[in-house]
C-alpha cells in the first residue's frame, strides 16, 4: 500500500527514508502525561515514531479539561496513562501504544532496569531530584534522555546524553566545497581545454563560473608571483579583472564568477571546528570505539596523507549558469575526485579495523560514502551530568548571564525554576498554590532562590523582585500554549536524536513567555 | 455516581485562573485581573481562525484550552492524506472532507463548551462585515497572497482621528504564524500601532523562478527538465488543456517527459515525488514546528484578549535545524503604508461619475486596482460580482460620487478588486480618503487643495 509514504511526505521531503525508517525502530518512554508531556509524544505518534510507553500515576482530574487536549470528560477518574494512551493511539494506528499507570518517581526508585529497553526517554514536569537520579541511570544505560518542564509562562528542555554524534548535520547555509582556492590537476586540466576568449557569444555567456575562476586566478596568479588575491586590494582589483572579461553586460556567468570571487581566496585545510574533532581524544581507538570515531580516524590519516592538509571532497556543485554539456564535465570532475577520495578513506576504515581486530568489512560502503559527503560538517555534542551542571556551573558564564540585560529574565528564570522545585520537596506544594499564602511564599521562595545563587558562586547576586514574585503568581500552572510550545521542542529534539540528523540543542533552554525573548544557556 | 461526568467549571480552569485572576508586575497595560476576567473572556471575546490546516488545526486547540470559548475557522480546502503526519485533527477516513468542518468537529468533542463555526470557502467569499465580527483574528496560512488579503481586511476597520492617531477601538489585532520545516515565525499585528503585513513584505523574497532560456536550451539539473515539461513541453502537446497539479495523471505525464529530457542530457536526480515537489511547490512541513508556531501566536492571542501578560513585540523567528534560535526583533511600520496607513488621499471633482471614478483608479500612480466593488458605510455603491448585485448597482455608475456618499465632503470608501502582487494579479482591498473639490457646500475650494 502506498498510502504511508503519502502520509509522510511533506517529511520524507525533510529527513528522507533512512530518518523515517530510524524513528519507526525507535521506542520512546514517557514520564507523565499532563498537556507538556501528551503534545511531545502528539508530534512523535503523528511522525510515526515506533512505539510509545506512557508512564503516569495519576487519575484524570477536572483541572486536566482545562489544559490537556488527550483527555475528555469521560476520562474523569481514570488512569491518565491509559486516556492518554488511547487517543495518541488514534492519531496513527501504525505506532505501537503502551502506558504503565505508575508514578514516575517510584518507577525511577525502585526499577531503574526498566529505563534500558528504550531509545529515548522524555522526562516531563518531575522535580529536580527524581531527575537526577533518571539522568544516572540513563547514562548507565546510554539511553538517551530529554527533560521538559512547563510553568507559568516559562519552562526548560534539556538534553542529556554522554555523546551525540552527528554525520548528516544539515546545516542551513555551508560554503560549497569547490576547491577553487586549490584546484586539482584534473580541474584545471578540463579549464584548459575551454577558450574563454571564444567569439561565440553564446558560449561566451555560458561558460561555468567554476572555469572562468580557475582560469583568471591562475592568469592573476602568473603576473602576481604565483601569488592568489588576498589583500581587500588585491581581491577587488582581481573582481575588476572578471569584469573586464566580459563581452555583454547581460552576462549572469561573469556575474556569479564575480560575486563568488572571494572563494578563490578561502584559506586551505580544514576548519577549526573539524581540527577539534580530529585530534579528539576518542580518535585513539580501540575495539570498543563507536564506528564514528573509527571513520574519523580514518579522516584523520586521510587528510594527513592523501588529502594534502584536505578533507575528502565532498563532490557535488551548485547549479551555475552554464551548457549542458560544460555542467554536466564539471559534475563528473567532482565526483571522480570525490569517488577517489571514498576509495582512499575506505582503505584507511579497513586498515584500522583490522588493527583493532574488527572485521574490515563492518563499516558498509554506503556508511563511509556518507561520511566522505559529511566530512566538513561532522558535529559531535557531549552533555554534562545534570548533576555536574547543578553542583559546579560555569561561573564565568552564569556571571555574564546575571549582568547581561539579554539574559538575565533567563538565567533567573532558570534559577526560579531550581528553587520551586527545592520549594516544593520542601513544603510539599508548589509556591503560589494558595491565593493567600502569596506574599510568605514569595520571600520563601527568595530565600531559596538566594541559596542556590549563592551555591552556584554567585554570593551577593540578586534576581529581580518582579521575577520573583511572578514565579509565585504561577502556582505551578501548566498552561496548554506553553506546553504545546515545550512539547513542540521536546518532540523536536527527539526526532533529531534519533534520526541522527541536523544538530540537537545544546545547553538548557529557558522559555521566556513574557516577551519570546527564549534563551540558551550553557552551564 | 455519575458527578464524574459533569464539570462545574470552577476547577477546570485552576492552571488559567492562577494567570487571569491573580495580579502581576510583568503584565499588559489593560489588565484587570479577577474572576470577571475569565468570564468575559468565555462570553465576549471571538476568534477568527484563518486556515483550517497545519497551523489552524493547532491554533483551535491551543486557543479553546485556553479559554476562549467562541471561536470560527474559514478554510476552502478538503483534507489529503499527505496533511496526516501533522494535521491532528483529521484522520484517514476524513480525507476528502472539507478541513474546517471536520477541524471545529474534533475540538468541540474534545473540549466541552467552546463554541466552533466553520466555514468552508474561500476568504474572499466572505464580506467586510464578517471579518468586523471578530476580536483578534488569527492567521494559519502558507500562502502571502492570502495573508495580504487578510490583512487588508483587518486593516480597513482601522479610522484615525483627526490628528492622524489610530482610533484604538477599530484596530483588529491579528496573530500570524508561518513554517517551512524546522523553522518558523510567529508575528502580531496591531494595524496603526504594529507593522502590518504590507509594511514588511520585504520580509519574503520573490520566490526564484528559472529563465525560460535555460529550461528551453541549457537544462542542467532536475528541475530544469521537470519546468520544462510543466511549463513548456506541456502547452506545445496538449494546446488548449490546462494543466491541472491535482491530476495524478496529468502528474505522471510531467514525469515521463521530465524523465526523457534529462535522459537526453545526461541528467540525473528526476523522481516523482521532486517532480511533484517542484511542480506544487511544496513546502516541507513537520508538526512540532507547526505545534511551537501555533502556540506562541495562540499565547499571544490570549494576552491581547486579557493583558495577562507582555506582548510580543512583535516578530519572532524561529530556527529549530541548528541547535535552536529563536530571535525577537520589533520592527516599524511604514507610515506611508498603503494598507495600514491613514488611507490613500484621493482628491476628486463632485461632479466626477463613479464610472470615471472606477477609470480613475486603474491609473492611479500607487494604487493602480482594477475591477474594483466599492462599499461606503456599508452601502454598496458598485458590485462586479454576484450578477444580481452588480445589475442592482450598475445604474450608480452614471451618478456622481459625491451624491452617493451622502454628499460628504471628505469620508472613506473601502475597494476590492485585484492589484499586481509579484507579477500576480491577487485580490486586495485598499482604503481610501476621498476629498471633494469644486461645488461642496460649505468648503470652499482654497481650504481643500491644501490638504493634498
Amino acid at each position: 500500500m502506498a498510502e504511508p509514504k503519502s502520509k509522510y511526505d511533506r517529511q520524507l521531503r525533510i529527513w528522507g527514508e533512512q530518518g523515517q525508517e530510524a524513528l519507526e525502530k525507535a521506542s520512546i518512554c514517557l514520564l507523565n502525561c499532563g498537556p507538556t508531556g501528551s503534545e511531545t509524544l502528539k508530534n512523535l505518534v503523528l511522525g510515526g515514531i515506533g512505539s510509545i510507553t506512557v508512564i503516569d500515576g495519576s487519575k484524570v482530574e477536572e483541572g486536566d479539561m482545562g489544559n490537556n487536549f488527550m483527555v475528555d470528560l469521560q476520562s474523569i477518574a481514570q488512569s491518565k496513562a491509559k486516556c492518554v494512551c488511547a487517543f495518541l493511539q488514534e492519531l496513527n494506528d501504525s505506532v505501537r501504544a503502551k502506558f504503565v499507570e505508575e508514578s514516575p518517581e517510584a518507577l525511577i526508585d525502585t526499577n531503574p532496569a526498566f529505563f534500558q529497553q528504550f531509545t529515548l526517554v522524555i522526562a516531563t514536569q518531575l522535580l529536580e531530584n527524581s531527575i537526577l537520579k533518571l539522568d544516572k541511570i540513563c547514562r548507565q544505560y546510554n539511553i538517551m534522555l530529554i527533560v521538559a518542564r512547563s510553568y507559568g509562562l516559562t519552562g526548560l528542555v534539556r538534553i542529556s546524553i554522554k555523546e551525540h554524534d552527528v554525520v548528516d548535520t544539515k546545516p542551513d547555509h555551508f560554503l560549497d566545497d569547490l576547491r577553487l582556492n586549490n584546484p586539482w590537476p584534473e580541474l584545471k586540466q578540463f579549464a584548459e581545454s575551454i577558450d574563454l576568449y571564444t567569439t561565440d557569444p553564446v558560449v561566451h555567456k555560458h561558460t561555468p563560473y567554476v572555469v572562468i575562476l580557475v582560469k583568471i586566478v591562475e592568469e592573476w596568479a602568473s603576473a602576481h608571483g604565483g601569488k592568489f588575491p588576498s589583500t581587500r586590494e588585491e581581491k577587488r582589483e582581481f573582481k575588476e579583472l572578471l569584469k573586464s572579461k566580459m563581452i555583454s553586460l547581460d552576462e549572469d556567468n561573469y556575474k556569479e564568477a564575480m560575486e563568488a570571487s572571494f572563494k578563490v581566496s578561502l584559506p586551505c585545510g580544514i576548519s577549526p571546528q573539524l581540527h577539534q574533532i580530529v585530534n579528539d581524544s576518542s580518535v585513539e581507538i580501540d575495539s570498543s570505539s563507536y564506528n564514528f570515531w573509527v571513520l574519523v580516524a580514518a579522516l584523520k590519516e586521510f587528510i594527513e596523507n592523501e588529502g594534502g592538509g584536505e578533507p575528502p571532497l565532498e563532490g557535488s556543485i551548485p547549479d551555475m549558469t552554464s551548457l549542458t554539456e560544460y555542467y554536466i564535465s564539471l559534475q563528473k570532475i567532482y565526483q571522480s575526485k570525490a569517488d577517489a577520495d571514498f576509495l582512499a578513506i575506505e582503505q584507511h576504515v579497513k586498515g584500522i579495523l583490522k588493527r583493532i581486530g574488527r572485521d574490515p568489512d563492518t563499516i558498509l560502503k554506503t556508511t563511509i560514502k556518507n561520511f566522505c559527503k559529511n566530512a566538513r560538517k561532522l558535529m559531535v555534542c557531549r552533555y554534562r551530568l545534570i548533576e555536574d551542571e547543578f553542583n559546579s556551573p560555569i561561573l564565568t558564564e552564569v556571571q555574564k548571564y546575571l549582568t547581561d540585560e539579554d539574559y538575565s529574565v533567563a538565567v533567573g528564570f532558570y534559577v526560579l525554576l531550581r528553587a520551586v522545585d527545592r520549594f516544593t520537596s520542601n513544603y510539599n506544594r508548589f509556591p503560589g498554590l494558595f491565593d493567600g499564602e502569596m506574599d510568605e511564599d514569595t520571600s520563601r521562595l527568595k530565600t531559596i532562590a538566594v541559596g542556590i545563587l549563592n551555591d552556584m558562586g554567585c554570593n551577593g547576586s540578586s534576581l529581580s523582585e518582579d521575577l520573583i514574585s511572578e514565579m509565585c503568581r504561577y502556582g505551578g500552572a501548566e498552561l496548554h500554549t506553553v506546553a504545546a510550545y515545550i512539547g513542540g521542542i521536546a518532540s523536536q529534539e527527539a526526532i533529531k536524536l534519533i534520526t541522527k540528523q541536523f544538530i540537537p540543542l545544546t545547553g538548557t533552554f529557558i522559555f521566556n513567555g513574557i516577551d519570546h525573548k527564549s534563551q540558551l544557556l550553557f552551564l | 455516581m455519575d458527578n464524574h461526568n459533569s464539570v462545574s467549571g470552577e476547577n477546570r480552569w485552576r492552571d488559567l485562573d492562577k494567570l487571569l485572576v491573580r495580579p502581576g508586575n510583568i503584565v499588559g497595560p489593560n489588565f484587570e485581573p479577577g474572576p470577571q476576567l475569565r468570564d468575559d473572556l468565555q462570553a465576549y471575546a471571538k476568534v477568527l481562525v484563518v486556515g483550517a490546516g497545519g497551523l489552524g488545526c493547532e491554533l483551535l486547540k491551543d486557543l479553546a484550552l485556553s479559554g476562549f470559548r467562541n471561536l470560527e475557522v474559514i478554510d476552502m480546502d478538503r483534507i489529503e492524506v499527505s496533511n496526516l503526519n501533522r494535521q491532528f485533527l483529521f484522520r484517514l477516513q476524513d480525507v476528502g472532507k472539507p478541513k474546517a468542518e471536520v477541524a471545529a468537529m474534533r475540538v468541540m468533542e474534545r473540549v466541552s463548551g467552546v463554541n466552533i463555526v466553520p466555514h468552508f470557502c474561500r476568504i474572499e467569499d466572505k464580506n467586510i462585515e464578517f471579518y468586523g465580527d471578530f476580536n483578534i483574528i488569527a492567521l494559519g496560512l502558507d500562502s502571502i497572497e492570502a495573508r495580504s488579503y487578510i490583512n487588508s481586511v483587518a486593516c480597513s476597520f482601522l479610522e484615525y482621528d483627526s490628528d492622524d492617531k489610530p482610533c484604538e477601538e477599530t484596530i483588529k489585532p491579528m496573530v500570524d504564524g508561518g513554517t517551512e520545516g524546522f523553522k518558523g515565525h510567529a508575528r502580531v499585528i496591531l494595524p496603526g500601532i504594529t507593522p502590518c503585513f504590507e509594511c514588511t513584505i520585504w520580509l519574503f523574497p520573490p520566490q526564484v523562478k528559472f529563465p525560460l532560456c535555460t529550461l528551453a536550451e541549457t537544462p542542467r539539473t532536475a528541475a530544469h527538465c521537470i519546468e520544462y515539461a510543466h511549463l513548456i513541453k506541456w502547452n506545445e502537446v496538449h494546446g488548449g488543456k490546462s494543466f491541472d497539479a491535482d491530476d495524478p495523471e496529468h502528474m505522471q505525464w510531467v514525469y515521463s517527459e521530465a524523465l526523457k529530457r534529462a535522459e537526453l542530457f545526461g541528467i540525473s536526480g528526476v523522481t516523482y515525488s521532486l517532480t511533484q515537489g517542484v511542480v506544487k511547490n511544496i513546502i516541507p512541513a513537520i508538526a512540532s514546528t507547526n505545534a511551537i508556531i501555533s502556540a506562541a501566536c495562540a499565547l499571544e492571542a490570549l494576552k491581547i484578549a486579557t493583558g495577562f501578560s507582555k506582548s510580543l513585540s512583535n516578530y519572532l523567528t524561529y530556527n529549530g535545524a541548528e541547535g535552536l534560535h529563536t530571535k525577537v526583533t520589533e520592527f516599524w511600520k511604514d507610515n506611508d503604508c498603503l494598507v495600514c496607513g491613514p488611507g490613500v488621499l484621493i482628491e476628486v471633482d463632485s461632479t466626477t461619475s463613479l464610472q470615471k471614478f472606477i477609470d480613475l483608479l486603474r491609473e492611479h500612480p500607487t494604487l493602480p486596482i482594477s475591477k474594483p466593488s466599492m462599499v461606503h458605510r456599508g452601502k454598496n455603491l458598485y458590485m462586479q460580482a454576484p450578477p444580481i448585485l452588480e445589475e442592482m448597482t450598475r445604474s450608480n455608475l452614471q451618478l456622481p460620487l459625491f451624491d452617493l456618499m451622502g454628499r460628504i465632503p471628505k469620508d472613506v470608501i473601502h475597494v476590492t478588486g485585484t492589484v499586481t502582487l509579484n507579477d500576480r494579479k491577487t485580490s486586495a482591498l485598499r482604503k481610501l480618503r476621498i476629498v471633494f473639490k469644486g461645488n461642496v457646500d460649505g468648503v470652499a475650494d482654497m481650504d481643500m487643495a491644501g490638504g493634498a
